[in-house]
């Protein structure tokens, strides 16, 4: 498998675990309120906190583990990480037209957050599942 | 999604050239194995520079390593 593939299955990986993970804190810490009302910021930022590092560190460890293995990435890869970032980014322009539209109607603040966080996730792993695919199919 | 319509003949190439690895070619040309792999199996169409650079290696003209089908039968 190719290296730069290694890292797109780890960072859908840390992308699904990561916001699984915040979604099951905050229902637990919602008590019987209503969800608007639940803490969510804490646990928002020590996942993204979580996923920056996870990515980071999986990073050093499939580059230590391949370090013996010559060229780790070439021109498939750079095109195949063009097409699925751009298609990844497609989620970000979701993310913020939803966000802002949700401030123009006045809605709580913790809506406006969990679609961006959720629209940055789906950017995450769509992206990645997208380069997964074009390494395993081939490309468009 | 449709793999690439050109056709190589990479891996006949190799063989006549002493069972030449996928490794080593990779490394001459400058791609990654997984690369060298992809698009010996149709998986990926190359740069017209690494597409080149594989000709030299075996010594032969682009024509010889790549076809492309006619028209009438794609």
């Amino acid at each position: 498998m190719a290296f730069e593939e290694k890292r797109a299955w780890a960072l859908a990986i840390i992308a699904i675990v990561g916001y699984a993970v915040y979604v099951v804190l905050v229902l637990n810490g919602t008590a019987g309120r209503p969800l608007v009302e639940a803490p969510y910021a804490g646990a928002m930022l020590w996942t993204i906190l979580f996923g920056i590092v996870a990515g980071i560190v999986s990073g050093i460890w499939f580059g230590i583990a391949a370090r013996n293995d010559g060229l780790q990435a070439d021109e498939r890869d750079r095109e195949i990480g063009r097409f699925g970032d751009h298609i990844g980014q497609s989620f970000i322009a979701i993310g913020g037209v939803s966000a802002m539209a949700l401030a123009i109607f006045e809605a709580p603040y913790f809506w406006i957050a969990n679609v961006l966080y959720l629209c940055f996730v789906l950017s995450a792993v769509l992206g990645s599942l997208a380069k997964i695919a074009f390494y395993r199919r081939g490309m468009p | 999604m449709k793999p690439t319509k050109v056709t190589n003949s990479i891996r006949a190439l190799r063989f006549a050239h002493g069972e030449m690895k996928q490794a080593d070619l990779a490394a001459a040309i400058g791609v990654t194995r997984q690369t060298l792999i992809a698009v010996e199996q149709g998986r990926y169409s190359p740069s017209l520079e690494v597409a080149f650079k594989i000709a030299r290696v075996f010594g032969v003209s682009l024509e010889e390593v790549f076809q492309y089908p006619e028209e009438e039968e794609l």
